[in-house]
């Protein structure tokens, strides 16, 4: 049995101006010490998935409508608030985007993690004291035993990232989830807290769900690669099937936006237009008015449905573009219509 | 003897390595930077002291009448003189001083309870529920708070303890609006939201992770609220529905003290000096703490 198996997972906002729909149909299960990247836009429901599952949501406005999160046999989002306390801090950890705001101002460093640690096991001050040192000095923070009684703001942002990952994992979850832990840190700090974040994983043996926007991230520290749009599912799949194999011509995009060491002087690519407006329902795919690639006569219809084109690799399979060739052959044609103004052929039909 | 490699070094980094300077002290290192405030505090202090320990040191009872020295001006015997019943002032100063400090204190202790925790509430929870207890503290804004005095008075009598709950009634309401505000803030932050996510109760989550982070505004609106309800105890007395004679206060002996001005000065100065002089400093601590703890707003 998986750590934690998503199955049908739907978030939605009622707000005053109709109803977001945040996070649409999304499934992924988990294997103890596995590390699962949701990577996406912003706003394409990655960090909302991560909330509904520590029931995060502000309720109301947002409702998990459907679906079942089941971790280590229970549903998630279906426990009641005592359960919920149980699981959150012991079974689930979770860090935050910008640690400079996570830890309490007034309160010492001691007293926190003292306090995550207390209220879950059953331990006296003093040796929770010496756990939380000990914890400190896990994640490399430097004369622990004395830093342990400063206050948040003593902390550099990099050494704050690292205070919060000692204390969601002080009391050893099963599960860490890391939204976006690195994005509002410099580049050489994000590489460090990557390899405390890894570093960590090993040593307790902890499955991670790691959000974030950086592909490079994904590659180096994931095992499962999830890649979400518009609050749902584009493809699914191991690192090697999305960076080798990619299916979806969202991902295919995503992936030429990534700026090669290599050539120099050429302009980085974007995807063209906008991320949709969950706030409308999405008839069909919802990259379709993106998509670089040639439409097909299918013009109306259902959202496509999930379809596995290899064992765990799973892709959105939208009939509405022909998307059978490679990326840059596309972009390539798309480069010749603007020039001679005559449609390329389409190509031949999936 | 061999020399340890880096032996001599790590000497220096942990004396750097000191216990942590908490928000509170920076703001403490503030204040004493403030010369009124320090001053204010000095003399508040003082005054203090004064009230509580000066009945025990003086010769004389605060209700002991001596009709043979009625009405004296200062002298070395009675250093801020009599009142028209003999009764030594300096002596009934203190006394009146002692009911209207507790007075400030008793009723904004009971207004910062009161107000920090239904407010703190209110926001925590929010939605219709934050909405419903926010209506309701509107709705007591709206009572006119003299009129409100007098009925519970002409309902239950008259008596100190009355005048302290309906002081604190009165006054726990910009309390409780402030402290709203500042958790609607709040809990937004995601320090909050990772108490949460480490399983905390809401209970500990609003008594440990927001409520500390208000207090600074809090202690500065408590600071100012000390001077308000005595201000208001002493309207109340003067009004003849506070504190009642024989029993002194502030304001009772001010109202004596206006009664005979034109005759006997001392009587209304003496109080009136003291009861002025402890506002001010009460009102420049406030402004002092409000500085110290917020100095962003300190550098107009």
């Amino acid at each position: 049995m998986p750590l934690l198996e998503v199955n049908d997972l739907t978030t939605y906002f009622h707000t005053r101006d109709g109803v977001v729909r945040a996070v649409e149909g999304v499934s992924f299960s988990l294997e103890r010490g596995e590390t699962l990247g949701i990577v996406g836009e912003s706003g394409s429901g990655k960090s909302v998935t991560c909330y509904s599952l520590m029931r995060l949501i502000p309720e109301p406005p947002g409702r998990i409508e459907r679906g079942t999160a089941m971790f280590e046999g229970h549903d998630l989002l279906q426990m009641s608030q005592k359960e919920l306390r149980k699981v959150r801090g012991n079974g689930i950890g979770m860090i935050f985007q910008d640690p400079m705001t996570s830890l309490n101002p007034y309160l010492r460093i001691s007293t926190q993690l003292i306090e995550a640690l207390q209220t879950h096991r059953d331990i006296d001050k003093k040796a929770a004291l010496h756990k939380a040192i000990e914890a400190l000095e896990e994640v490399g923070i430097p004369g622990a035993s004395k830093r342990v009684f400063s206050y948040p703001h003593e902390f550099s942002g990099g050494m704050r990232q690292r205070v919060m990952i000692a204390m969601a994992l002080i009391t050893e979850p099963a599960l860490l989830i890391a939204d976006e832990p690195t994005t509002a840190l410099d580049v050489t700090v994000q590489a460090q807290i990557m390899d405390i974040i890894k570093q960590r994983q090993n040593d307790l043996g902890t499955a991670v769900i790691l959000v974030t926007h950086d592909l490079g991230v994904v590659a180096g520290s994931c095992d499962k690669v999830l890649v979400m749009y518009g609050g749902r599912e584009m493809e699914s799949g191991s690192v090697e099937q999305i960076f080798y194999r990619p299916r979806h011509p969202y991902t295919r995009s995503l992936q030429k936006t990534i700026p090669s060491l290599q050539t120099k002087g050429q302009e980085l690519y974007t995807i063209p237009g906008l991320p949709p407006d969950v706030s409308k329902p999405i008839h069909g795919c919802a990259f379709f008015p993106r998509c670089p690639y040639p439409k097909t006569d299918k013009a109306e219809g259902a959202s496509p449905e999930l379809e596995e084109i290899e064992p765990g690799h799973c892709w959105s399979a939208c009939g509405f573009c022909d998307s059978s060739t490679p990326i840059e052959s596309v972009l390539a044609k798309a480069g010749e219509v603007a020039e001679d103004g005559v449609p390329a052929s389409a190509g031949e039909p999936a | 003897m061999t020399d340890l490699p880096g032996s001599a070094a790590p000497g220096i980094a942990e004396e750097e390595l000191v216990e942590g300077s908490s928000l509170w002290k920076d703001a403490w290192a503030r204040l004493k930077k403030n010369k009124v405030a320090v001053g204010s505090l000095v003399v508040f202090t003082f005054i203090c002291l004064f009230c509580v320990l000066g009945p025990f040191l003086s010769p004389y009872d605060s209700n002991a009448q001596n009709l043979f020295a009625g009405a004296e001006g200062p002298s070395a015997d009675h250093w801020f003189g009599t009142d028209t019943l003999g009764r030594d002032l300096m002596v009934r100063v203190m006394v009146g001083g002692r009911i209207s400090l507790m007075v400030g204190l008793v009723a904004t202790v009971v207004a910062l309870a009161i107000g920090v925790i239904y407010g703190a509430t209110a926001g925590y929870i929010g939605g219709k529920v934050d909405a419903s207890m926010m209506r309701f503290v509107d709705l007591l804004y709206a009572l006119p708070f003299t009129i409100f005095v007098i009925l519970l008075m002409v309902a239950f009598g008259r008596s100190m303890w009355l005048m302290f709950v309906a002081i604190g009634c009165v006054e726990w309401l910009s309390m409780a609006r402030i402290v709203r505000s500042g958790v609607l803030g709040l809990k937004k932050q995601e320090f909050v939201e990772a108490a949460v996510s480490l399983g905390y109760s809401h209970s500990r989550i609003i008594l440990r992770h927001l409520i500390p982070n208000v207090l600074g505004p809090v202690i500065v609106i408590a600071t100012l609220t000390v001077p308000a309800v005595m201000l208001l105890e002493a309207f109340l007395s003067f009004l003849g529905l506070g504190v009642q004679p024989p029993n002194a206060s502030w304001g009772v002996l001010i109202n004596e003290g206006q009664a005979n001005m034109e005759i006997y000065p001392w009587l209304l100065l003496f109080p009136a000096g003291f009861f002025a002089v402890t506002l001010f400093c009460l009102n420049f601590i406030g402004d002092g703490l409000r500085d110290a703890l917020d100095p962003k707003s300190a550098k107009d």
